[in-house]
């Protein structure tokens, strides 16, 4: 019966974070058209979830590229279509990689920083300070967050699909001899624009639904710094399930 | 302008639970235009619940709240938005955002809500800087203040729109003496430059008989006792005399030692 009791708890606890969301995720679209639209607020946004997440991300993409054909060689290698490395890995990166590990970066970056920054607001009553400031908080503290998330991140990923495509051109041809030209022409052989634009619109959801999902756990947040604690990882964790659980469907649905 | 006639607050069975805990069980309460009412009780009692009400930061489970007759929360948000402009509030802690400076702070509200020029708020910001004694600090960090500052700076972003009514959560709780009598003060001023409505939420018996025009008590979800402070100060009913004399024995229970602010 208790086993039953603590079940039905999590159930409805997870039912409730649901409703949040898509209540806040509302209000927040809301948000969007009604004046006043705070530019300047926006502006510093772009630049602390799209600039400075920029290291990481590009990093994060070298790597992978790296390592995508430094394994794509090893195993075509076996059937004799080392040719075809340069088109996997751009195919890859610009369709899959790039645009969901550069969201696992910014959800641990970016949308662990909102639920910090937010989460703080809440416990030291500035959210409260906002509204009593007939401000309303979800307008001035979402919006221009939520926007830059989905503005930013297609860049990052464009960004991310360059590096990582350098990345495996570097390893094919300077660690495994690939000859240049011949990679390069078939890296570029089978892309469809296509697999780029699917890219970019998936990472655009993502930059939304993590920086969402930062705001709302920080907003939540009860119980003093244990809870702003709590609410970073739990930014993170959501974020990143969301990431790769949205990703899934807009692969299959759209493209 | 509304009818001087219609009270700026007034709750009319207002309740509020948290769990299982009933903080508010319908409550009364009027305050008429330019009165200054102090809420006393013990900590943990429900007064901050209360003032949040009031301003609609905490919606009742039951129970209607009119501000200048209009009830908050069959407004929509915009027009409620709209109507909290009559507002300001000043924070146990100050709640200064901390991602400005002091000037940013008492700014916010004019350049959300006004149309001042740059000068004009800039003029507007170091006034309502001098009202609470703390002239040419426009450019100091929040985190740089002493939590008496802090105080005056909420007092001062509260005051930035000239409101009608302004709540004070606990103005001089955690501070000494001295600082504590420059708070009431400088609230003494506040009063007379603007003439607002007042509820000023404290467990501080001298703050409440320097500033209160009527002196109300929550025990038990309820107002106990709503009388004027001479009146207050001499009734002897247990629970006040009690707080009068800061003496727990005078009450029959225990004092409820693991309540705490709300939240």
């Amino acid at each position: 019966m208790r086993t039953l009791e603590a079940l039905g708890n999590l159930l409805l606890r997870f039912l409730t974070d649901i409703g949040r969301f898509f209540i806040l995720a509302g209000e927040t679209f809301r948000g969007f058209l009604r004046p006043p639209y705070d530019i300047r607020a926006w502006a510093t946004q772009i630049v602390r979830v799209g600039f400075d997440s920029l290291p990481v991300v590009l990093v994060t993409a070298v790597f992978t590229g790296g390592v995508m054909a430094l394994q794509t060689f090893k195993g075509f290698a076996r059937f004799h279509a080392e040719g075809y490395v340069g088109s996997v890995v751009a195919l890859s990166m610009l369709r899959e990689l790039a645009p969901v590990l550069t969201g696992l970066m910014v959800a641990g970056r970016a949308g662990s920083a909102m639920a910090a920054e937010l989460g703080s607001m809440r416990v030291t009553e500035q959210i409260d300070a906002l509204i009593s400031l007939a401000t309303d908080p979800v307008q001035y503290l979402f919006v221009p967050r939520v926007l830059a998330g989905i503005v930013v991140m297609p860049f990052l990923v464009a960004l991310g699909n360059g590096t990582g495509i350098l990345g495996g051109y570097l390893v094919a041809v300077r660690l495994q001899g690939a000859n240049p030209v011949v990679y390069m022409n078939n890296t570029f052989q089978f892309l469809e624009l296509n697999d780029l634009w699917s890219g970019l619109i998936k990472s655009a959801v993502f930059g939304g639904l993590l920086t969402l999902i930062g705001c709302q756990k920080g907003y939540d947040t009860t119980g003093g710094a244990e809870g702003v604690g709590r609410s970073t990882t739990s930014a993170v964790v959501t974020g990143s399930l969301a990431v790769l659980v949205s990703d899934f469907f807009l692969t299959k649905i759209l493209f | 302008m509304t009818d001087d006639k219609v009270p700026a607050i007034r709750l009319s069975g207002v309740s509020k639970r948290f769990g299982e805990k009933v903080v508010l069980d319908a409550i009364d309460l009027t305050v008429p235009k330019g009165q200054s009412l102090v809420v006393l009780g013990k900590s943990g009692i429900g007064k901050s619940v209360l003032l949040k009400h009031i301003i609609g930061l905490l919606k009742p489970d039951a129970g209607t709240v009119e501000i200048d007759g209009q009830d908050l929360w069959t407004l929509k948000p915009v027009e409620r938005d709209q109507l909290r402009r009559k507002f300001g509030m000043s924070f146990q802690e100050g709640a200064l955002f901390d991602s400005m400076t002091v000037g940013q702070n008492i700014a916010f509200p004019l350049k959300r809500h006004t149309k001042l020029s740059r000068a004009d708020v800039k003029a507007r910001v170091a006034e309502c800087l001098g009202l609470v004694h703390l002239e040419g600090i426009e450019d100091k960090r929040t985190s740089e203040l002493s939590g008496g500052m802090r105080r005056r700076v909420g007092f001062a972003r509260a005051i930035a729109l000239q409101p009608e009514i302004l709540l004070f959560d606990e103005p001089t709780t955690g501070l000494d003496p001295v600082t504590t009598d420059a708070l009431v003060r400088v609230i003494d001023t506040i009063e007379e430059r603007f003439n607002p409505t007042m509820v000023i939420i404290t467990h501080d018996l001298k703050v409440a008989f320097a500033l209160a025009e009527r002196v109300a008590m929550l025990a038990g979800g309820k107002i106990h006792i709503d009388l004027p402070p001479r009146e207050f100060e001499a009734c002897d009913d247990p629970q006040v005399q009690a707080l009068v004399k800061g003496d727990s024995t005078i009450l029959t229970e225990e004092p409820d030692l693991v309540g705490g602010a709300a939240r």
